[in-house]
């Protein structure tokens, strides 16, 4: 029997609470009772656990502690036995040990809680915080908020759905495409949220758990197998992104022996299912990039041709300026860096770190040391974090020393 | 069941070409249609055209008088021009109904909820 200690417990709260949270909204239809029920059974469990061990089935004893705390809650109110009544039918259902697994409350949730009626951020924030069980501490650490403003606009976000009667239920297919792309884009920049930052892991994680979750409850979305295969792609990389001193090292310099087999071996099988199902997308397309990155030995030895024409593929779905920008990246490795420069000259992205710190590349391969340096050190003071801007610099003396 | 109120606006200065009786016509046929369809289905409590804001009066208190003044309250460029209320089993089926009336007026339209009694 695995020790139980606060480590294990909040492991599994991680796991766990997203869909105990999502069946209490289920029965009760209340968000914030749902919340506190659960918490208030997970710390019980603390106190239970560490005395008797851990149940057969943690996460149904949560469930049905949960919802007994809920029941009890509802009973000392007036306007909750009203609300008891209507829901006795269904809060009679088995939650507990040995009950059917009802994997769709979580996928409705999501749904709500990515509802194109509430804000981009509202939606991240409801997810983490409703799925992912985050605090709402860590929610506003991982987007550099203060936490009563990530409170607030959690409260707010939370009588909006109450008020409004934003449903609870997973859309029709006619609804689908529309309302599956927030749900997309609030995993992926969770994900994206963990790459920097101390939750950095937790985030990752858990964007990489919601989508595997989401790929098994609905299979036949192309693009949902996609995002899934593109983060574990991603995330193979993880271990050779950073020195052992915190230093950020570029794919061309990373050691691929320490990439992650077993997250590329499951984003490779999930890439070439859906190039056999041939409904693309563009997370399935930048999924298919990653995988040709995995599959090359070396920087050298990648298929630069494959990724050229893949990103091309990418740029008709979205016809973004930082699509173009990796492209061009890709360009330079098949054509030259000259050519790539070219193509990239017009982009309307100033401001972005990435667009100079290209840029700042390809002149150097070029031999003009000077403009390199110019734009290393633009490059360097609008990036975003402390390991960017480290590296940008060293790049920036590296050019000096050369021009 | 929930209320919505969906509503229309007008922006000032923006008016349009005035139209002839035949345009008129055509322009409100599938509008009517549309609220035949809100009837039918049992969502239509209400709906109202306004006139232009110039024509708005306020009433207001101030000390101990009430005073009349030209309207309307709010200085600002888009008015209420108009309004539906509906009832809908969710917000998703109000934003439905919201769709329909907005490619057929062909500018936005806002979802409210209402307050219910149950506190909602």
């Amino acid at each position: 029997m695995p020790i139980v200690d606060d480590a294990l417990i909040g492991r599994i709260f991680r796991e766990e609470s997203g869909r105990s949270v999502a069946t209490l909204i289920r029965i009760f239809g209340d968000i914030d009772l749902a919340e506190d029920a659960v918490q208030e059974a997970f710390a019980l469990a603390l106190r239970k656990w560490h005395a008797d061990g851990l149940p057969p089935n943690p996460g149904g004893w949560i469930t049905t502690t949960a919802r007994n705390r809920a029941i009890d809650h509802l009973r000392r109110e007036s306007r909750g036995r009203d609300l008891l009544a209507q829901v006795a039918e269904v809060a009679d259902e088995p939650t507990g040990e040995g009950a059917p697994p009802v994997q769709d409350d979580r996928l409705r949730l999501i749904f709500t809680c990515c509802h194109p009626a509430l804000s981009s951020e509202a939606q991240i924030a409801l997810t983490l915080r409703l799925l992912g069980g985050l605090t709402t501490a860590d929610v506003a650490r991982a987007f550099l908020v203060a936490e009563p403003t990530m409170a607030k606009r959690l409260v707010r976000a939370k009588h909006k759905i109450k008020a409004a009667h934003i449903p609870y239920r997973v859309p029709s297919e006619a609804e689908l495409p529309e309302r599956l792309r927030p749900v997309l884009a609030v995993l992926y920049l969770t994900y994206n949220a963990g790459t920097h930052g101390s939750s950095g892991n937790d985030l990752r994680r858990e964007a990489i758990r919601l989508a595997r979750a989401i790929g098994g409850l609905m299979p036949d979305e192309a693009e949902v197998a996609g995002l899934l295969a593109l983060l574990l792609l991603t995330e193979s990389r993880w271990p050779a992104r950073y020195s052992p001193d915190g230093a950020l090292i570029v794919l061309h310099d990373q050691d691929r022996s320490t990439w992650d087999r077993g997250l590329i071996e499951e984003g490779h099988a999930i890439v070439r299912a859906c190039l056999r199902r041939n409904q693309p997308g563009p997370y399935q397309i930048q999924a298919a990039i990653n995988a040709v990155h995995a599959d090359a030995d070396s920087f050298a030895a990648t298929d630069w041709s494959q990724i050229l024409v893949l990103y091309d593929q990418l740029l008709q779905f979205t016809p973004t300026p930082v699509v173009a920008l990796n492209r061009a990246i890709a360009l330079a490795e098949v054509r030259g860096p000259q050519t790539a420069l070219d193509t990239i000259d017009d982009l309307d992205l100033e401001e972005y770190h990435l667009f100079h710190a290209a840029r700042a590349n390809l002149l150097r391969r070029l031999g003009r040391h000077d403009d390199a340096s110019q734009a290393y050190a633009r490059a360097a003071s609008l990036a975003t974090s402390e390991a960017e801007r480290t590296f940008l610099i060293d790049r920036l003396e590296t050019a000096r020393v050369a021009g | 069941m929930p209320r919505y109120l969906l509503s229309t606006h007008s922006v000032a200065g923006a008016t349009r070409e005035p139209m002839t009786d035949e345009q008129m016509q055509k322009a409100w046929a599938p509008i009517q249609a549309l609220e035949a369809e809100m009837k039918s289905a049992g969502a239509w409590v209400f709906s109202a055209r306004l006139h232009d804001p110039d024509t708005a009066t306020v009433v207001r208190v101030s000390g101990d008088e009430v005073v009349t003044t030209d309207g309307p309250f709010v200085e600002a460029k888009e008015h209420l021009a108009g309004f539906y209320i509906i009832d809908a089993a969710d917000l998703d089926e109000a934003l439905g109904w919201a769709s329909k009336v907005t490619r057929l007026i062909s500018s936005p339209i806002e979802v409210w909820p209402f307050v219910d009694t149950a506190g909602g």
